[in-house]
């Protein structure tokens, strides 16, 4: 018998509840919170932004990415705990993914030839993307923390998820900043960013999740 | 002495909530059952035995906020043992094949119970077709991956895997316990 449990024991603080999720909110919270500052800072808020406020798009805009964040948050919180699955609940993703898709395949086949390049392209898809990763890494540094003290066994889909709920989050900042309206811009340039997110989640996970 | 399943959960639930007596005690026979596990598993080089159990309590412990209550407590350890012996079998570079157990292996078979277990599992093993025996002593016993052992006997690597099934589907027939036999 060694030392180790007397010493691991000797002044013990109890565990608050909810540890996991607390964590993870904390990385999250924090790092959105650094997205949004910049994209206010940096990008400033779109100038028309009390008349957007009256439009479905602004609004639509905003709720995809956090529903695809909300998804892979709870995703999360089962891969944070070892040899758990989150299979189940990233079904879910299906949802907006889907959603988005299929609004965007009606308002482009709706819409007159003439104006599919503006909800397509916009005037923006160039920077999108690239935008969109970048807002998403303060809150992919935040999870990268709190998975850190957690017990991820699956390292680079859990990395994969907290990719894929930062680009969420950091599609949200972007959005106030963003002036685009199609439907078809929103499922196409924004995913690509919040896919590129999560794909580099899953490139550092198996590097930076590795228990010491 | 061994401390059955649901009094290691609440010693852990206790411990959780900062009985640290309670958690001692939970360490104390956690590092008790660590230890065969991680010397059956590591074969030849068993001297890093300790090291493993240590390096795991350490996990235990500062990951001890991610057990979730609605499980059971010995699969979550279990899957902390199993990640950390992974790890070290990528660390020394050899392919790790060690399978997913559901965490009652843990606690099952350790070597004061072991005599009586492997008596009855030879028992069981000799009613079994010599070439299925074999195959399950390279295979579920020492540990051998399924194509080294179908590349040994000229078998392709299916069929292998099928005689092994099958075989383990009989033993686990023949081992089950009668439900009104006396322990």
């Amino acid at each position: 018998m060694s030392e180790l449990p007397r010493q691991l024991s000797a002044g013990l603080a109890a565990v608050p509840p909810f540890f996991v999720p607390r964590r993870l909110l904390l990385g999250l919270g924090g790092g959105v919170l650094v997205s949004i500052l910049g994209v206010v800072a940096f990008l400033h808020l779109r100038p028309d932004l009390l008349d957007a406020m009256g439009t479905a798009m602004f609004w639509v805009k905003l709720a995809y990415p956090l529903s695809l964040a909300l998804v892979a948050g709870l995703a999360a919180e089962r891969l944070a705990r070892p040899a758990a699955t989150a299979r189940d609940r990233l079904v879910w993703l299906a949802l907006p993914f889907g959603a988005v898709a299929l609004a965007a395949i009606v308002q482009f086949v709706t819409a007159a030839p003439h104006s599919r390049d503006a909800i397509v392209m916009g005037g923006s898809a160039r920077v999108c993307p690239f935008l969109v990763l970048a807002a998403s890494l303060p809150p992919l540094l935040g999870l990268i923390w709190a998975m850190r003290g957690l017990a991820p066994t699956r390292l680079r889909e859990t990395g994969a998820v907290i990719g894929l709920a930062a680009g969420g989050v950091g599609a949200f900042a972007y959005a106030w900043h963003c002036t685009e309206w199609g439907a078809p811009f929103l499922a196409f340039w924004y995913t690509l960013g919040i896919l590129a997110a999560a794909a580099l989640g899953a490139l550092l996970g198996p590097i930076l999740l590795r228990w010491k | 002495m061994r401390t059955p399943e649901p009094d290691l959960k609440a010693l852990m639930l206790a411990g959780l909530a900062g009985d640290a007596a309670a958690y001692r005690t939970l360490l104390e026979s956690l590092e008790r059952e660590l230890a065969p596990f991680f010397r059956r598993r590591l074969a030849g080089d068993a001297a890093e035995a300790p090291d493993l159990v240590q390096e795991t309590l350490i996990a235990i412990h500062t990951r001890r906020g991610t057990y979730d209550h609605s499980q059971p407590f010995a699969a979550w350890v279990y899957a902390i043992a199993r990640h950390k012996l992974v790890d070290h079998f990528r660390r020394r570079g050899r392919a790790a094949t060690i399978p997913i157990e559901d965490g009652g292996a843990l606690f099952a078979a350790d070597e004061s119970a072991g005599a009586e277990a492997r008596h009855d599992l030879e028992n069981a093993l000799a009613r079994l077709p010599p070439a299925t025996q074999s195959l399950i002593r390279d295979i579920k016993l020492r540990e051998l991956s399924h194509a080294e052992a179908a590349r040994s006997r000229g078998m392709s690597e299916t069929a292998a895997k099928v005689a092994v099934h099958r075989g383990m589907k009989k033993l686990a027939n023949m081992l089950r316990p009668q439900k009104d036999t006396p322990p």
